[in-house]
């Protein structure tokens, strides 16, 4: 199973939040077929999620599974590097060898 | 209508001596940069800045650290008997974590921005009802997040949020040199209207740590460098020598020197808030004048403060006890206080602090430091006339007695640098010279300058025996004996000269240009 834990963060309802909510949305649908879990957290309204997991930047997308932990900051408009940040090379890989 | 405000308030840091270097304190509901290179003190200063703000005037403060995890941070202010855990835990503070995790991988997709940190910022700020900020170290940032043109431009929104927000911030930023640019990165574009700068230079073998404020938008301060010192007892002293006042309240009170015959050639003692400068070659009796002056305290019930920089306290026991002064019965008896720290154990500025320190502690009305030149070793003439400048005020202001010893280098006359550098400052000098005379080396004293009282200007042979010092009757028929090259002048031969010059003054019909 290979099951990502997504949190993104986005500070406010900002242009920039929703077009990192849209990336989010498009790359889970069309890459992460094995089944994924994301939460949207507005720092603005929980300001101690963000300090416990050290958020400086927004968005920042942190992947909590599989390991490693990893934050991907930006908005997610780089595509290739969001696959690489979520370890997604490697995955395919795997499953066709 | 309001009134126009001149200058914009002033928030005092509570640091020792910065506010009045800085004409009251930082500008209030602004940011001040505080830059340095690496162990200039920056992190010590900003944190007593936050811990003086709680302790002292009841505001509150958020601590936002970039490089230093907070735990260790609060381990080692802890050495400074700080306690910033239990000040977080009582909600006087709140530490928002911005460093990174090590070894934690992070990818860049696309624009971002830093409101989650002025958020978590602004959340920290909430929770405490916080009126003081520190970013610690915030060139940290950069590297953390590869594009610093928008860190500079997030840096830049920060400041503008925590100024609506009213709160007064400390930013400290590491710079690479002592001179040249403020800090890395191109800081100084966001924080440009307050700077503060610490320096840690190394000046002849010895650390010399200045802070100097290079500029207050809208707002006035002292200007050039000013030495301080950190330790566990106060943190950051700040020297502020320039504000010192010198308020010379001129007390009529006379006081014993020790020895009888000397208070007599000064018109009956010392000023009771004078400083004294005993200078004089190796073996001259300046410590034998310091045991009589201490002497002199504790008869009459007083206590005295005896500092020494070249010998140990046995050493200063002993010799004291062969001229019949007991410091051991003294010291039991609480009269006397005898601190021996050699000059090279430490810095001038800390030397400084913790002669301040004994001197508040003890409250004496006579304060002794034998030698004064001993410093003068270890320093540079700068520091050394800097240190002069604070002990002497710090002794006139609780109008106490001072007498420092001063040895010179030349046996016979001659001058030396400590008496060049401090005798502006004494109000009177006592030189004691040895005197070649008809082949034998004898010692001659003199008061060369004593500030408000006429005194005897002659030079008197002494003489030291099993009781001490005694003053005796002037040399005679000797010239030059302060510049070390005697000439005798016999008391026959004068009184030919005279008449001589006298007769051929009348011969040549008195001519005014002659006499």
């Amino acid at each position: 199973m290979n099951t990502f834990r997504l949190r993104l963060y986005i500070t406010g309802r900002t242009p920039q939040s929703q077009r990192a909510i849209d990336n989010l949305r498009n790359i889970c649908e069309s890459e992460l077929s094995g089944g994924f879990e994301v939460e949207v957290i507005d720092v603005l309204e929980h300001p101690s999620l963000a300090e416990n997991e050290k958020i400086l930047a927004t968005p920042t997308l942190v992947k909590r599974l599989p390991e490693p932990v990893r934050k991907i900051i930006g908005d997610l408009s780089d595509r290739e590097k969001v696959l690489l940040g979520l370890d997604l090379e490697a995955v395919s890989r795997s499953a066709h060898p | 209508m309001k009134e126009k405000v001149q200058e914009l308030a002033k928030l005092p840091t509570g640091i020792i001596g910065f506010d009045q270097i800085a004409n009251g304190g930082i500008p209030m509901g602004r940011s001040t940069l505080l830059s340095g290179t690496a162990g200039s003190g920056k992190t010590v200063m900003a944190l007593q800045f936050l811990l003086s703000g709680v302790r002292d005037y009841g505001e509150n403060g958020v601590f936002v650290t970039f490089e230093e995890a907070p735990s260790d941070l609060m381990q080692n202010v802890r050495s400074f008997g700080w306690d910033l855990e239990g000040l977080v835990a009582a909600k006087k503070i709140a530490v928002v974590d911005a460093t990174p995790d090590p070894g934690e991988e992070t990818v860049m997709t696309g624009p971002y921005d830093l409101s989650a940190l002025l958020a978590r910022i602004e959340n920290g700020i909430r929770s405490v009802g916080a009126k003081r900020v520190i970013l610690d170290a915030i060139g940290a940032l950069f590297p953390q997040l590869s594009d610093s043109n928008i860190v500079r431009r997030e840096l830049h929104r920060i400041a503008a949020g925590l100024r609506a927000l009213g709160v007064t911030t400390l930013v400290t930023m590491e710079r690479t040199t002592e001179e040249g640019a403020v800090g890395r990165w191109g800081v100084e574009e966001f924080v440009a209207d307050n700077v503060i700068l610490l320096r840690n230079r190394l000046e002849q073998e010895k650390r010399r740590r200045t802070v100097e404020i290079l500029k207050f938008r809208g707002a006035t301060h002292h200007k050039g460098e000013y030495p301080f010192t950190i330790d566990s007892e106060d943190g950051v002293t700040i020297i502020p020598l320039s504000a010192i006042e010198l308020k010379q309240r001129s007390s009529e009170i006379r006081i014993s020197s020790g020895v009888s015959e000397l208070d007599r050639m000064c018109s009956g003692g010392m000023y009771r808030d004078s400083i004294i400068l005993v200078s004089g070659a190796t073996g001259t009796g300046k410590t034998l004048m310091v045991a009589q002056y201490i002497k002199a305290a504790i008869l009459a019930g007083e206590r005295a403060l005896l500092f020494g920089a070249e010998e140990s306290r046995e050493q200063l026991t002993r010799n004291a006890a062969s001229w019949g002064v007991d410091f051991e019965k003294a010291e039991r008896d609480g009269l006397l206080r005898i601190v021996c720290r050699y000059p090279e154990v430490m810095g001038l500025e800390d030397h400084l602090l913790q002669m301040k320190r004994d001197i508040m502690a003890f409250k004496p009305k006579r304060v002794a430091i034998d030698s004064m030149s001993a410093f003068e070793r270890v320093s540079t003439p700068k520091s050394f006339r800097e240190f002069v400048i604070a002990l002497t005020s710090t002794i006139k202001h609780l109008e106490i007695t001072g007498l420092f010893t001063n040895t010179t280098s030349m046996l016979a006359g001659g001058e030396s640098i400590t008496e060049t550098h401090i005798s502006t400052i004494t109000d009177t000098i006592i030189l004691l010279r040895y005197v070649e005379l008809h082949g034998e080396m004898r010692r001659g004293l003199t008061v060369l300058k004593m500030r408000g009282t006429s005194h005897d200007k002659g030079i008197r042979e002494y003489l030291i025996d099993n009781q001490g010092l005694h003053v005796h009757q002037p040399f005679r028929g000797v010239h030059g004996i302060l510049t070390g090259s005697p000439t005798y002048v016999f008391d026959d031969e004068r009184v030919r000269l005279t008449e001589l010059f006298r007769r051929e003054a009348q011969v040549s019909g008195g001519d005014p240009a002659a006499t």
